[in-house]
């Protein structure tokens, strides 16, 4: 599906910007994309390299393996496949904890890691293992429970109440989270026997 | 309540900090040693994501920059209307599975424009921070392990967004 989206989004653009009569501005939209693209990439280096060194200490001090013990009900339940006190579930609930508190930065290098630990568990390393895809439909429908950078933008737009919108967002990450929980759960049984 | 959480929020990544390099000191791990072999991996998996981010921010700019948004937003809002669906809104919510920025930037833009105690405005608010920009995710975390066949993965996120605006729209509506 992804190539999908890729092949559609550059073809439609490329028409669009034909027929309107500026397909110049492609030549720059490549060179912004990019440069876009490798900017962030440099920009998570920072951030990639000392979460994961830290979450290595965390590892080696066996502290993944305590916290991950601590929510087997509910992990083993979302990830039936990951074996008992498996580093993946230590860094997929460090994720998941950083995420709920808004912390995207610390987020996303415990994502990759848990996803590397996935990918070592995975019997077929260019196909994505069910834990996986329930891992990933949990990061995108991200459950957080205070939207930061949406307070300060309302904040700077003086609104009367910056955080009323707290318990609308918390309610709506939670059945998007449902949502994707469930649609999961109906991929993994109908591909099963497969 | 909202205070309460913004104070933990500030305080997690200290305590997490303290908390991991204590309970590793007690547990005699070499420290630093420990630090050092982890973040090695850092540098190396942030190259790693370079093609993936690359292939994917270059469409995006395309289809974003060269009107093609634009036209599908127009395209799709007489059946929008249709569906009572709010049309101010709908860019955001097209924006938001696929770039992180874009939608910002958009959230941002409909806020001073509507005012943030309007109902587009709260809409808005609600929808940026209850979803996230699945295609970045999708690129940056199977990007780092070298995913080739995503399978249905992207399905759940992309429908996960779908529940998430919808819910947003229908929830801002009746608490409000």
């Amino acid at each position: 599906m992804v190539n999908w989206i890729w092949v559609f989004l550059i073809f439609i653009g490329i028409i669009t910007a034909g027929i309107n009569g500026n397909i110049a501005v492609i030549n720059q939209a490549v060179l912004e994309g990019a440069k876009t693209g490798v900017t962030i990439s440099f920009g998570l280096i920072s951030i990639l390299v000392f979460w994961l060194g830290l979450m290595k200490i965390a590892e080696s001090a066996g502290l993944l393996k305590i916290i991950g013990r601590m929510l087997r009900p509910i992990t083993s339940w979302l990830f039936p496949e990951i074996p008992k006190d498996h580093p993946a579930m230590g860094y997929i609930i460090s994720n998941m904890t950083s995420n709920l508190f808004g912390l995207g930065n610390a987020a996303t290098p415990m994502g990759i890691k848990a996803m590397q630990e996935l990918q070592k568990l995975n019997p077929n390393k260019d196909k994505a293992s069910n834990s996986m895809a329930t891992f990933l439909a949990l990061n995108t429908s991200s459950i957080t429970l205070i939207p930061t950078t949406v307070i300060a933008i309302r904040m700077t737009y003086n609104s009367a109440n910056p955080t009323e919108i707290v318990g609308t967002t918390i309610l709506a990450t939670l059945l998007s989270t449902a949502g994707a929980i469930s649609l999961d759960r109906w991929y993994r049984h109908k591909y099963k026997h497969r | 309540m909202t205070e309460v959480i913004s104070t933990i929020s500030l305080w997690i990544i200290p305590g997490l900090i303290s908390l991991i390099i204590v309970f590793a000191v007690w547990k005699g791990v070499p420290v630093f040693e420990a630090f050092v072999e982890g973040a090695k991996d850092g540098f190396q998996t942030a190259i790693q994501i370079i093609p993936h981010l690359v292939g994917m921010m270059v469409a995006v700019t395309i289809f974003r920059d060269s009107g093609a948004m634009d036209l599908l937003i127009q395209f799709l809002n007489p059946l929008l209307e249709l569906v009572k669906f709010p049309t101010e809104i709908f860019p955001l919510a097209i924006l938001r599975p696929i770039t992180g920025t874009g939608a910002l930037a958009v959230t941002t833009d409909l806020i001073s424009q509507y005012g943030p105690d309007s109902f587009i405005g709260r809409l808005a608010s609600t929808m940026q921070g209850s979803t996230d920009t699945t295609l970045y995710i999708f690129t940056v975390y199977f990007g780092a392990v070298g995913i080739k066949n995503a399978g249905y993965a992207i399905k759940v996120g992309l429908f996960a967004d779908l529940i998430g605006i919808i819910a947003s729209i229908v929830i801002v509506s009746i608490y409000f």
